[in-house]
């Protein structure tokens, strides 16, 4: 599943790039260390024999919803906004606390369930064309789902989006 | 030589969940938020695909598709939500979001 080398520079990239965002006081820099973390897993998509869901993260998470987050960023002016990191100042131990209890039952989990026993599967093809194939032939209903809640958040968006009367504003 | 196996990216992805998790719980600026719940589905976005690549099944990509469509819609939905209490309360931080304070 991918050379040791490899994975490691990708690992540390993207977990850099996750504690940028999460301590960058700038909005917009937490944005792009954001997009950094995206093409740094698509990379890791590519190694793990999935090139359309890499192409995917690429074009709509890194492309179509970073640029919506910059963009509302930016219209806002809210690059500085962010004030005190907490009110309380138990919010800090609080949330390391549970960090570490989160990593631990993870670690605790692979540590003692170990992986699993059976080799790497032999790669499959995973070219559009096959995932295509499988999304119409055995989630044609989990789709057309999709495809609803695409609706209901298109329209949802445009009636936040409405202005209902002049006294509102 | 060491292998890179399956522990290894659900390592990776747990280490990048916790990080969305402590963005969730530390930051107060809703867009910030907004993104570490990316973060985090992101990071469930790559357990799936190295667990696909383990067993040989494509079954995991095809989850990957809609955890993203689903995410596209949330973040179409959620910052025209935020826009919209910024018009109105002039500010984005979750601390000034009290409306439903008992």
């Amino acid at each position: 599943m991918g050379h040791p080398i490899i994975f490691g520079v990708l690992a540390v990239i993207a977990i850099v790039a996750a504690l940028g965002m999460l301590l960058s006081r700038n909005a917009v820099h937490s944005a792009l260390f954001l997009i950094l973390n995206f093409a740094t897993v698509a990379a890791l998509y590519v190694v793990l024999n999935a090139p359309f869901i890499a192409m995917v993260q690429i074009t709509v998470y890194a492309g179509a919803i970073m640029v919506l987050f910059l963009f509302v960023i930016m219209l806002l002016g809210a690059e500085r906004l962010s004030g005190p990191r907490s009110e309380g100042s138990w919010h800090l131990p609080l949330a390391v606390v549970l960090a570490v209890a989160l990593v631990a039952t993870f670690a605790g989990m692979l540590v003692v369930g170990g992986g699993p026993d059976t080799a790497v599967a032999a790669p499959v093809d995973s070219s559009p064309a096959a995932i295509g194939r499988l999304l119409f032939e055995g989630y044609v209903f989990p789709f057309e789902v999709t495809a609803v809640l695409l609706l209901v958040a298109m329209i949802g968006v445009i009636v936040l989006r409405t202005k209902r009367g002049k006294k509102n504003d | 030589m060491i292998e890179v196996t399956i522990d290894w990216y659900v390592a990776l992805s747990v280490i990048l969940f916790v990080i969305g998790a402590l963005g969730v719980l530390l930051r107060r600026n809703a867009i910030i938020i907004f993104m570490s719940v990316e973060l985090m589905l992101n990071a469930a976005n790559l357990a799936f695909v190295a667990f696909a690549r383990q067993w040989g099944n494509l079954d995991g990509q095809v989850i990957v598709f809609f955890v993203m469509t689903v995410a596209a819609a949330e973040v179409a939905v959620g910052l025209a939500l935020i826009v919209a209490i910024f018009r109105r309360k002039q500010s984005i931080s979750v601390n000034d979001l009290n409306l439903l304070k008992g």
